[in-house]
């Protein structure tokens, strides 16, 4: 079994930060003696070996290298210090469309598009009907990209990127662009890698996503490594760099005297640890926590699991909440057995009233948790049989040919 | 994914190896949005040496009384720099015009300034076979054992074309005066090479002055020695009417001048393969 990874060695990455920057050569002479530039380390001692299947998630503050240390790796910037050796195939989605010209054809650009990212035409040839599928561009294909709307276009280079047979896929911010439906496809496509044995190491900021979909994460501040290792770890040492460890709320607040979701908590009931990556038949845990101003009458909460296109799988409520002395009222949802369905999944919670059924607050959860299983069978398991039958001979079925035809007649 | 090591190598290669088949994409690509938006598409650049054969004939036949058949001389040597000249110029803007593949993706960037000298070298090579067609018909002096010698000025033409191609585009990432510096340059290299007058005429003059030496160094252009092999197989007269039009009669003085040429093309294809090496580090940050 060969194994694919991409190793950093001692890497640092230097900018210049010129004052004046000379881009011709009169300002380089003028600028000779007068120039100034500030050294800037975007990375320092970053030692890095991601491979074996591992998705690896690197996350950090803005400006921390995440990107660029995403670069690096994939060969398009090179290290001022350390070396980079990368084995396999890598393909990245932070090139959507980049090689795209959009005078040609969209099937020119898959061939113009795959050939650099280093596959032959005869592979190309092969993807290439799997290609057009997953862009949901057929009968668009033959048109010159420039008048693609940009989400079709986004579509065919994301097609194309997810399509070369990548050994390591990084992943730059992919789900903060494009909409949920595309959000979505994306962590599927993620997720189907993840199963294929790809390596994958993808930046993000979307800190729930980590424990969920990584089976590492790397913190990166101000161009090192802060942590290596498990993704939940990771994520509460960047919050408690952030300074929002205890704040997760955010969202809609709809004024002080309302009723609203204070809370949201996912947890497996076995361990009561954080759990986002389920298998079929597990069982989920959801806490919520509602905060009413004092007085307030008693609330319900709808919990609504939703799947592809945000179409509800099953519905969940809740009895009417009391709100405690401090204004906080729990209530918990418990999922016996995740049903045989795969995907990644969303809560959509409401909080109404029992009697009048007024909706006080309304969240989304996107990308709530991934419920995994084998993708051979396809997203849905179903209780069926396969037996070899008695065909019916010939004459019969002659006769029952022509009882139709008389049925028809 | 069991497979075995080497194919993942291959695979990591084929994103930084230079590759036959992504060159001919990209040229592919140069050639489509070329002629995409026009009627008569290719047909253009194979008029183009049609149409001055007609203006050189009329103009030279009429106006100026010129050397016997100088069309066919003037366009010997004028499709070869026409070559040159097309894939230096477009490869200059090559890797800057390709800002956005460079910053993002992963490929070996050498094949921007190559693939520019394949779109010149398709567009010469068509040409050249207009031209023969027509010569075929009007110039039968053309098509002897003298053509062979094409063949060493074209890999003259070619190694030192990559080499300038090389080095333009990648200088002119990081000073974009370069592509005007170059066209000015151009049009002065252009003159300096005996495409509309003759050789033997820089000859004559220098010698005249007593300057034989100067012309030893007017042949070390290596474009000027190509050019002159390039007439010598096309026009194939090097004596017309007593006068001296080419250099030399034999092909041991092309074939001198062609060996000096590949000497100087081949240091200078090192020359523009470290360099660029060395600055492709930064395209990205530069673009």
């Amino acid at each position: 079994m060969a194994e694919a990874t991409i190793s950093a060695t001692g890497v640092g990455k230097r900018f210049l930060l010129h004052h004046q920057r000379a881009t011709s050569l009169k300002e380089r002479l003028l600028l000779h003696r007068r120039s100034t530039s500030e050294e800037f380390w975007a990375l320092r001692d970053v030692d890095l070996r991601i491979g074996g299947g591992q998705t690896v998630g690197l996350i950090g503050p803005n400006g921390s290298g995440k990107s660029t240390l995403l670069k690096v790796l994939s060969g398009i910037l090179a290290p001022t210090t350390g070396r980079v050796a990368v084995r396999g195939r890598v393909a990245s989605l932070l090139e959507l469309g980049a090689g795209f010209n959009g005078e040609l054809t969209g099937r020119e650009n898959v061939y113009l598009n795959a050939a650099i990212l280093g596959l032959s035409r005869g592979e190309t040839r092969r993807y290439f009907d799997d290609i057009v599928a997953f862009a949901e561009l057929e009968p668009l294909i033959d048109n010159q990209v420039k008048h693609y709307s940009s989400g079709q276009y986004v579509r065919l280079g994301f097609a194309v990127a997810v399509h070369v047979s990548p050994d390591i896929l990084l992943v730059d911010e992919v789900l903060a662009v494009g909409d949920e439906s595309f959000q979505r496809k994306c962590l599927t496509k993620i997720a189907e890698f993840q199963e294929r044995g790809c390596t994958i190491l993808f930046v993000t900021h979307s800190l729930d996503l980590v424990p969920k979909v990584c089976s590492r994460a790397v913190v990166l501040d101000h161009g090192r490594v802060l942590h290596d290792g498990d993704p939940v770890e990771a994520t509460e040492r960047l919050r408690s760099l952030l300074g929002t460890a205890a704040d997760q709320s955010g969202g809609a607040i709809l004024g002080p005297d309302r009723p609203r979701f204070a809370r949201a908590r996912l947890f497996d009931p076995t361990t009561g640890i954080h759990k986002g990556h389920y298998s079929i038949g597990e069982p989920m845990v959801v806490d919520f926590d509602v905060a009413g101003p004092h007085g307030a009458p008693p609330v319900s909460v709808r919990l609504a699991v939703t799947g592809p296109a945000d179409v509800p799988l099953w519905v969940m409520d809740s009895d009417p909440l009391v709100f405690g002395p401090d204004g906080i009222a729990t209530v918990r949802f418990t999922v016996k057995e995740l049903p045989p369905v795969k995907g990644i999944f969303a809560f959509a919670a409401a909080l109404r009233d029992p009697g009048t059924k007024v909706t006080y607050d309304a969240r989304r959860f996107a990308d709530a948790f991934l419920a995994v299983g084998d993708s051979a069978k396809g997203i849905v398991e179903v209780a069926w049989t396969a037996e070899q039958v008695e065909t019916p001979g010939e004459e019969e079925r002659d006769r029952a040919a022509g009882d139709r035809r008389r049925s028809e007649l | 994914m069991a497979q075995t090591q080497s194919a993942v190598d291959a695979r990591a290669a084929a994103q930084t190896r230079v590759r036959f088949e992504l060159l001919v994409e990209l040229v592919r690509k140069d050639l489509k949005v070329k002629y995409k938006n026009s009627a008569l598409g290719f047909v253009w650049s194979l008029a183009t040496p049609l149409l001055y054969l007609i203006v050189f004939t009329v103009v030279f036949t009429f106006l100026f009384r010129g050397v016997d058949n100088f069309p066919v001389l003037f366009m010997a040597g004028f499709l070869v720099w026409t070559f040159f000249n097309l894939s230096t110029l477009t490869a200059t803007g090559a890797v800057v015009g390709n800002a956005n593949l460079v910053r993002k993706v992963r490929f070996p960037r050498i094949v921007l300034p190559l693939s520019s000298v394949g779109f010149g070298g398709v567009h010469f090579l068509l040409q050249l076979a207009v031209l023969l067609a027509v010569l075929a018909v009007f110039y039968r002096d053309a098509f002897g054992p003298q053509l062979v010698l094409v063949l060493p000025a074209l890999a003259v033409a070619v190694t030192f074309t990559v080499s300038m191609s090389l080095l333009a585009s990648a200088l002119n990432v990081r000073y974009r005066d370069v592509e005007h510096l170059l066209e000015v340059a151009l049009l002065a290299w252009f003159w300096a090479t005996p495409i509309v007058y003759q050789a033997t005429l820089v000859r004559d003059r220098l010698a005249g002055k007593g300057l034989s030496w100067l012309f030893q160094l007017y042949m070390a252009n290596p474009i000027t020695a190509v050019v002159v092999a390039m007439q010598r197989a096309i026009y194939n007269h090097p004596v017309v009417k007593g006068q001296q039009v080419l250099p030399a009669d034999g092909y041991g003085f092309y074939l001198t001048w062609l060996g000096v040429a590949a000497v100087i093309s081949v240091v200078l294809l090192g020359v523009g393969l470290w360099t660029f090496r060395r600055l492709q580090a930064d395209f990205a940050e530069e673009l």
